[in-house]
């Protein structure tokens, strides 16, 4: 079985602050990580590779800085590691970055391609779902659990809003991985001492299967109107108790508001 | 020179210190508190390969640097100095002495399972009447044809409660002084081997702290480690790469301390403002900052000369006096920074002072860290 994992870099948005007079991001000094949904559907291939046994591809589109993640991804378990790194690339939208990841994608050998939901910086939750359509394959996202049945096909449980999906899947296909489903394992020791003495296949657009004028910034037909930080919601209150008193306390809340 | 880390440490640093924040410090208050090793912990690092950092690949290890096991050792003892200890006696006294002075019939049969931490490791020097003065050690080992008699007593030895694998120093010849002390490796389950009473410690609470007892303790022929009378050099070679991984754990422990005052006294509000505000609690820390980041320089330097094969003695010996003496200073201006708060068990810091008075007196005191740089520079 073979799997390929799309992976990015992003800011660990955690540590970011905001500049509380221009409104704006502060991304000076904020380390980079592997996106934590990507990291989720990294797991769940090195948790099919353990289980089932699989040949598993990190591929991830970014500057040449992005290398690092490749490395993490190695320190877990990746059997081999793609960097799409070409100035054509620059100034994607999901859908040229979609485009890019699908045209690399094809020149593979593959079974399953699994994405993160959704980058930590941007929220979309487009990336996956494209690059399912670029390729013409089924798409499952929101996954919690996947499986494989003993006649090849996967079983995939997918979370919606209000309840759960159990859907069955034929043949190849994308999925998008939630990182809460997933807790992903540490880089082992061994893996570390390895990461840089693996090769990280650069590629550039000549490398892939694609019409250059749908890459990068030609290919991106998303204007960004305005970026803005969330409104702050109120800290809320936090109580550390039992179920029992947990639901007297909020009983209790929702009278005093008169909602009940 | 270059003071950066390599790209593997940075790698290996992301996920120690992940694993430390993640499943190492949820578990501190609770192990101190009940005096509990913490079996749990010690196998999801043997899972992660930490119990077999610098041994080399061919012997099951992750083929790591010193700096890295140092790396390790301070980030878990950041959070819990107990975990921190577990893992220096096992790689430095235990497995480091195996790969410098083992046969390789010896190497085979112990690395792979101690790398892999299915088996855990312990040392045993100190003896009741045989502390700082080690050589003179009461615990005798004789020549019995086929296999070796061991007979005496070990104290404080840490792990010895869960460890497979013992180094014992034993006097194979009394009239010899210290050139006649050899050194044994003996497994859990010999014949007249026994592990006696669990020491009550002060801190490292969950580090299993116990005596090694020898009656008529069969030893095989071939556990003999290193050349026959070479084993108090064997010994004293062992701690000196021992003191760097604890100067790693004091250190550890320091920087723990400093990362909870900073972020008490940011939090804490008196006279109305921030505690953090005040200039006797900025100059202060100032200083003891100062003070970890020179430790952590020291023990930096120290395990790039044992990585690079260089003496070490000296620098290791200073590694351990100085982050020790740093360890008990940041951790008891720690408390004094958290007043009240900082006596209770409410607040890490109370664990962290009882935990860094021990890294002033195990693997040689502070007075014997004097004495070998004082001897390295006089010599």
């Amino acid at each position: 079985m073979n799997i390929i994992v799309c992976i990015k870099q992003v800011p660990d948005t955690t540590e970011i602050k905001i500049d509380p007079v221009k409104g704006t991001l502060i991304r000076d000094g904020v380390p980079s990580i592997m996106n934590p949904d990507d990291k989720g559907g990294l797991e769940l291939a090195l948790r099919m590779k353990d289980q089932y046994g699989a040949h598993v591809t990190v591929i991830t589109m970014g500057p040449a800085q992005a290398d690092v993640i490749l490395r993490e991804a190695f320190a877990m378990g990746v059997d081999r590691a793609i960097l799409l790194s070409d100035r054509k690339f620059a100034g994607a939208d999901t859908l040229a970055t979609s485009y890019a990841l699908a045209g690399a994608i094809k020149t593979l050998d593959y079974d399953l391609i699994i994405a993160g939901r959704q980058a930590i910086d941007g929220d979309t939750a487009q990336v996956g779902p494209e690059m399912a359509e670029h390729l013409g394959l089924p798409q499952v996202s929101y996954v919690i659990d996947a499986e494989k049945t003993a006649h090849g096909t996967l079983i995939v449980k997918k979370e919606n809003e209000d309840s759960t999906q159990i859907l069955e899947v034929e043949g190849k296909c994308v999925l998008t991985v939630l990182a809460s489903a997933f807790k992903a394992r540490y880089m082992n020791v061994a893996g570390i001492v390895e990461a840089y003495s693996k090769e990280v296949e650069v590629w550039g657009a000549d490398k892939i299967d694609v019409d250059e004028s749908k890459l990068g910034l030609k290919g991106s037909p998303t204007k960004v109107f305005k970026s803005f930080p969330k409104a702050m919601k109120a800290p809320g209150e936090i109580h550390e108790v039992s179920e029992e008193e947990a639901v007297e306390i909020i009983v209790r809340k929702l009278k005093e508001k008169h909602i009940i | 020179m270059d003071f950066s880390y390599s790209k593997t440490e940075e790698l290996f640093l992301q996920m120690i210190r992940s694993f430390a924040e993640n499943e190492v410090k949820p578990l501190a208050a609770e192990v101190d508190e009940q005096e509990r090793f913490p079996e749990e912990t010690v196998k999801k690092m043997a899972e992660l390969g930490l119990m077999g950092i610098p041994v080399p690949k061919q012997y099951g290890g992750a083929g790591g640097t010193v700096q890295m096991y140092i790396m390790a050792v301070e980030e878990l003892s950041r959070v819990c100095a107990t975990t921190g200890v577990i893992l220096s006696a096992h790689t430095s006294l235990c497995v480091a002495p195996i790969l410098e002075n083992g046969t390789e019939e010896q190497k085979m049969r112990y690395l792979p399972k101690l790398a892999s931490g299915e088996w855990i490791g312990a040392f045993g020097l100190t003896e009741p009447n045989a502390g700082t003065d080690a050589a003179m050690q009461q615990t005798t080992a004789v020549d019995a044809g086929d296999k070796w008699i061991l007979n005496g007593s070990k104290i404080f030895i840490t792990n010895a409660a869960y460890a497979n694998v013992f180094i014992v120093m034993a006097m194979t010849d009394k009239s010899k002084g210290t050139k006649g002390i050899s050194a044994f490796i003996v497994e859990r389950g010999y014949k007249g081997f026994s592990i006696g009473k669990k020491e009550l410690k002060m801190g490292i609470r969950g580090s299993a702290t116990c005596e090694l007892i020898f009656e008529n303790c069969e030893v095989p022929k071939e556990n003999l480690l290193g050349e026959l009378g070479k084993g108090f050099s064997i010994a004293m070679k062992t701690l000196d790469g021992g003191r760097i991984g604890i100067a790693s754990q004091a250190l550890g422990i320091a920087q723990g301390a400093m990362d909870e005052t900073v972020k008490y006294t940011k939090e804490r509000k008196q006279f109305g403002k921030s505690i953090s505000s005040f200039q006797n609690t900025q100059f202060q820390m100032a200083d003891l900052k100062t003070k970890v980041e020179a430790a952590r320089l020291l023990v930096r330097s120290a395990a790039w000369k044992k990585d690079m094969k260089l003496p070490y003695s000296a620098d290791a010996a200073m590694a351990k006096l100085f982050a020790a003496e740093t360890a008990m200073e940041v951790t008891t201006k720690a408390v004094q920074f958290h007043g009240g708060y900082g006596y209770t068990r409410e607040y890490p810091v109370e664990r962290m002072m009882r935990d860094a008075k021990i890294t002033e007196i195990y693997e040689g005191t502070s007075e014997v860290q004097r004495m070998v740089i004082a001897g390295h520079l006089f010599k």
